[in-house]
């Protein structure tokens, strides 16, 4: 793992190309293609709604509750609508190194933000006021695009529990290489020093649920690089459409209709 | 504590203003609050104020073990204080969301986007490179502390200098500022944060909210760039849908403000450059202004002066030519008395103004006849004044023992406006 670790480091310089003059990246895939999604619906028995999403390496479980009653501080009950309640965290296995602090460190704060605020944008939350949804992900296994993964699963995951949303929430990770794009990015290529953005569509409206970059790029580059980005999520919102019919074609065909 | 409760007309007022393209504090749109960017004494001290919001920023280095994973890159470590000196809502001690959000969104913006060279920061690798710590402090909360925090951030790394370390074979020795001349970190570039905030569903934006228009926003869109119109960072807060045109028109916004904010650091760095080296005094205490009360200083005022003869020539041919009046009395020899029997203009109310007209009209003629009499018989003694009730007379002193005075009143020379003082019960 660690002369993995030592070639990633020196991404650009030698030894690993990010994409190479065939326009093939580290696994194969070509600029434009998305890892293979395999999700699955209603996992957990006991949850409202679960779902277990693999993009790729990147394995992600999500599990929602409710709406029911505020739990916690009732102070932060709001009246004319539900508190959506997330947390991100991450098994300490998940990563190469084991992971310490699962909980409570800074990141991980930050990407159960990130999630609040991208399930407030979608979910109809006026429909439940004063109650309360928690939306519970983690990470299994973490090979790049944390963040899409886990809003994919939750996406699915709320679906599961039937609460209403205005449209699938979809999220991507794409990167900007040697003027190319890359869509869905993996874990070598997000260290690699690469320009990352992060980005959750509702896809019929094209509304951006959340935006997210980090590192170098130029201001003429960003067009590219969003488009290229709300492609790869249409692309993710048919597959989490298709699992969906096909979830309910199972559960109807279990019920016996 | 918790904050105040914004009320609904308060945020009823604010968003209707907001439609209408107005803001609390007369800014348009797209204008940033005044920036004052101070520096301290000691190098690595920031001060910024953006508008009422104040900030403070401290880099100090050390000598540590690097990261196992990376042995000859320095570390960079970024802390924002949220203190109860900013704001009552702020809590001492609680990482809140809003100082999670600001930490993350600062270690981001200047450590994701490589701004300053780690590898330089190195002395042996593997084991000791210098970590640079910086400190950002909230003085106050009016709105906008990311942006002035990564201002602070950013012009605190350019002042900052580390100390110089020398290596001989095995040793390291690190020189004190006494000995050598400290130097500066290398800077590759100076990402700094533009945020915007959104109103009504995406359809108003603004540039640098302030705290009123913070509280009614529904989300807030942060984005780095540097003056090469390089991004650094894209953030989007709150519940808010964007779309890509509004993001693509904001970057545009964003990299203009940017270069401008980056003149006024450099401006401020070459400032405390200047003073530091002409052995002035610089640092806090010398660049807050002397506010005093007694120094009364009115800047110039534009005088709007464009055809102002034409104008003035207006005005001479159409004025009224007004009633040449002789109303200089001469009474005495060195005492003169004018405007008497004048109509009174000192705008006292008409109630007045009617009952003392129909009260002088008796009184002038009943007056007249005194003063007529009364200069018949003194004519030494001059009736100044036509009220009835103190009567003004002036006394000269070979005729003091023949003037009878009815009232007591001293002999002082009255204005016939002023003599209409009322003693009424």
């Amino acid at each position: 793992m660690s002369s993995f670790r030592c070639f990633v480091q020196c991404g650009n310089m030698a030894g690993l190309e990010l994409l190479s003059d065939q326009g093939y990246r580290l696994d194969g895939r070509k600029s434009t293609e998305l890892r293979k999604v395999q999700a699955r619906m209603g996992v957990f028995a006991q949850a409202d709604g679960s779902a277990y999403l693999e993009q790729g390496n990147t394995k992600a479980l999500a599990v929602v509750y409710g709406p029911h009653e505020m739990r916690g501080s009732r102070s932060r009950t709001l009246h004319d609508r539900a508190v959506i309640n997330c947390q991100y965290s991450m098994a300490t296995f998940s990563m190469s190194e084991r992971k310490r602090r699962p909980h409570g460190d800074r990141k991980s704060t930050e990407m159960s933000l990130h999630l609040k605020q991208t399930f407030e944008a979608a979910v109809m939350t006026q429909l439940y006021p004063r109650s309360q949804i928690d939306i519970y992900v983690k990470i299994l296994q973490s090979d790049g695009g944390n963040y899409s993964v886990c809003v994919n699963a939750a996406t699915l995951a709320v679906i599961d529990a039937g609460i209403p949303m205005l449209d699938y929430v979809c999220a991507s990770t794409v990167g900007f290489v040697d003027e190319t794009p890359l869509a869905d990015l993996c874990y070598a290529e997000e260290s690699g020093g690469v320009s990352s953005l992060a980005l959750a569509l509702l896809p019929r409206g094209g509304q951006i649920a959340l935006l997210q970059m980090d590192a170098r790029l130029h201001q003429d580059n960003l067009e590219a690089l969003m488009d290229a980005a709300m492609t790869a999520c249409k692309g993710v919102s048919k597959v989490l459409d298709q699992v969906v019919r096909q979830h309910l074609q199972e559960a109807s065909l279990a019920t016996g209709d | 504590m918790k904050e105040t409760p914004l009320s609904n007309c308060e945020r009823d007022f604010l968003l209707k203003a907001i439609q209408e393209k107005k803001r609390l504090d007369g800014r348009q749109t797209y204008d940033y609050r005044k920036l004052k960017i101070m520096f301290g004494t000691d190098f690595g001290c920031c001060f910024v104020e953006l508008g009422k919001t104040r900030v403070m920023a401290q880099v100090s280095c050390e000598l540590v073990a690097p990261k196992e994973n990376r042995p000859n890159e320095g570390i960079m470590f970024f802390n924002i204080e949220l203190s109860p000196m900013a704001s009552p809502a702020f809590e001492q001690g609680r990482q809140s969301e809003l100082s999670v959000k600001l930490n993350r969104q600062l270690e981001r913006c200047l450590r994701n986007s490589k701004c300053i060279d780690l590898e330089s920061l190195c002395v042996v690798s593997g084991e000791k490179v210098w970590q640079i710590r910086v400190d950002v402090h909230m003085l106050n909360h009016d709105g906008n502390l990311m942006d002035a925090a990564s201002i602070a951030a950013i012009a605190s790394l350019c002042h900052f200098r580390r100390p110089d370390v020398g290596i001989q074979g095995d040793e390291v020795t690190v020189y004190s500022p006494n000995e050598r001349d400290p130097i500066p970190l290398s800077i590759y570039h100076m990402p700094i944060s533009v945020s915007f905030a959104f109103f009504q569903q995406g359809t108003y934006l603004l540039v640098d909210p302030c705290e009123r228009e913070e509280r009614v926003m529904d989300g807030l869109l942060m984005i780095a760039m540097n003056k090469h119109r390089e991004i650094c960072s894209i953030q989007s807060s709150g519940g808010i849908m964007l779309l890509k045109e509004q993001v693509m028109r904001c970057s545009k916004i964003a990299s203009v403000k940017v270069s401008e904010i980056t003149k006024l650091i450099m401006k401020a760095l070459e400032n405390d450059k200047t003073a530091r080296k002409a052995g002035g005094k610089c640092g806090f205490a010398e660049s807050m202004p002397q506010e005093r009360i007694t120094a009364l200083k009115k800047d110039e005022t534009a005088v709007e002066m464009t055809d102002v003869t034409e104008r003035a020539n207006d005005i001479v041919l159409n004025a009224e030519v007004l009633p040449q009046t002789q109303s200089l009395l001469v009474p005495l020899p060195g005492m003169g008395q004018v405007g008497k029997d004048l109509p009174n203009s000192w705008g006292i109310e008409e109630y007045d103004q009617d009952e003392e007209e129909a009260f002088n009209s008796d009184e002038d003629k009943q007056t007249t006849m005194e003063v007529g009499e009364k200069q018949k018989a003194h004519e030494d003694v001059v009736e100044i004044s036509d009220s009835e009730e103190d009567e003004v007379v002036i006394l000269q002193p070979e005729a003091m023992d023949k003037a009878h005075k009815k009232t007591s009143s001293s002999s002082h020379l009255k204005e016939p406006a002023a003599s209409k003082k009322r003693h009424r019960k």
